[in-house]
């Protein structure tokens, strides 16, 4: 397997020591503990850039500051899996540099264990988030 | 045993009332001997944030279907999943979802192909089950297993193949996808991920009826006068039609056969599961694009 960053290895390492239906349980406890919007994005919602990919309205938006990079992000309540999915993200990937996090495989949401419990379509909407998150970096993190 | 109909007047003017329930006729029929609740959702994480007490999940993803064949499960594997569901051959079923009852309308005719005889949909769905502010529980429900039979899964009835539209050219074709996947612009729903179709368009002389057409903004059905309007004099089907309704992977027109079928009385409606996954990417068959439904292909 390709090599992550710590923070996802972990929660990668996480997902693959359970039954297919713990990490379905797993994957709600990521979406119970997705972080709430700091009040700055909350109150502006225009600075959040849509995951088309989503069929769920997500929202994201990263920072960088001094090369450390912090993703925010917000998804309904009534879609807990894409809501999950970008728990695992803003929780995995806060904290890192931001070359790390350019480097993080692009087939990261296929390496935790999801496949058959979690139809195609949704994992490539974590795809999606993924892809989005690298591109604000490159381009923040260049300036 | 069948548990007793929903009375409300709305459904009396249906074709079938004894197909829809109310969400306060469900919740005070909860715990009814007979009577077992089934939520089937697009996300399969949402029954575990809360669902109606007792209700089981179904996963249309995992369970329904077949994990080698592209197909449904045989009447051995339905037997087994609907006796772990605690459904026995006479239970009512009734069944509600997220996204207006996609996927419960789906599963339904799901149950249909195996002849499961009383089998309902709560009108409105899971989103207006949480409107009307009714109960939810985290606590996942268990039912005994049942002695389910194993029936023969029977597709002549409800469901067509690629080969049956190829044929069908001159009877209706019914597409319920938005005018967007109709036109061909794109071939995933707006704000979907795309979803692995080769070309974009639809089925030639198909005519367009998005699904939504069907219901009210909170997600339950229109009254049987609009719906007559929408689908007899709109698009002009009649009951000695022979329809077939498809859509991108077979769910959102189960959505539609069920309102066709069972609420405007339609005798012959099929639904296309295949859909436009499928004739999409499928070598040697025609589409067309653009809004017109264009002509039949000659032979």
């Amino acid at each position: 397997m390709t090599d992550l960053p710590g923070p996802l290895a972990e929660i990668r390492d996480d997902f693959l020591s359970f039954t297919e239906k713990e990490r379905l349980q797993l994957l709600l406890e990521f979406s119970n503990e997705l972080p709430a919007l700091p009040d700055r994005y909350a109150e502006h919602p225009e600075l959040l850039e849509r995951v088309e990919e989503c069929q769920s309205p997500v929202y994201l938006f990263v920072d960088v500051v001094d090369d450390e990079v912090q993703v925010h992000a917000t998804a309904p309540a009534e879609a807990p899996t894409t809501r999950g999915f970008a728990s695992i993200l803003v929780q995995g990937i806060t904290g890192l540099p931001a070359d790390v996090v350019l480097s993080i495989p692009d087939d990261f949401p296929l390496q935790l264990g999801l496949t058959a419990a979690v139809s195609p379509l949704r994992l490539r909407g974590m795809s999606g988030m993924l892809w989005r998150i690298k591109r604000q970096v490159s381009a923040k993190a260049a300036v | 045993m069948t548990v007793a109909f929903d009375p409300a007047e709305k459904f009396q003017q249906y074709a079938h009332p004894e197909r829809l329930v109310s969400t306060a006729w469900l919740e005070a029929h909860l715990g009814t001997a007979g009577l077992v609740v089934v939520e089937c959702d697009e996300d399969v994480l949402l029954y575990e944030t809360g669902h109606i007490p007792g209700a089981v999940k179904l996963d249309w993803h995992t369970e329904l279907n077949d994990p080698v064949m592209r197909d449904y499960i045989d009447g051995e594997q339905f037997a087994r999943l609907m006796s772990a569901k605690g459904i026995a051959r006479d239970s009512t079923v009734v069944i509600y979802g997220d996204k207006s009852n996609w996927w419960a309308a789906y599963a339904l005719w799901v149950l249909t192909l195996f002849g499961h005889h009383d089998v309902r949909l709560l009108d409105g769905g899971r989103d207006r089950w949480i409107a009307d502010e009714r109960p939810l529980t985290t606590e996942a429900a268990q039912h005994a297993a049942t002695d389910y039979p194993v029936v023969e899964r029977d597709d002549a009835a409800v469901r067509a193949f690629k080969d049956d539209v190829l044929s069908h050219f001159g009877r209706p074709l019914i597409d319920v996808r938005s005018p967007e996947e109709y036109s061909g612009e794109r071939t995933h729903m707006p704000a979907y991920p795309e979803e692995g179709a080769l070309r974009g368009g639809h089925v030639p002389t198909a005519a367009s009826v998005p699904w939504s057409r069907a219901v009210n903004d909170d997600g339950t059905f229109r009254s049987a006068d609009e719906l007559a309007t929408v689908y007899r004099d709109e698009a002009g089907l009649g009951d000695a039609d022979d329809v077939i309704t498809y859509c991108r992977i077979g769910e959102r027109s189960s959505h539609t056969w069920f309102a066709l079928t069972h609420l405007l009385g339609i005798p012959r409606v099929r639904n296309y599961d295949g859909s436009w996954t499928e004739w999409g990417s499928a070598v040697r068959v025609p589409i067309a694009v653009g809004t017109e439904p264009g002509t039949a292909p000659g032979r």
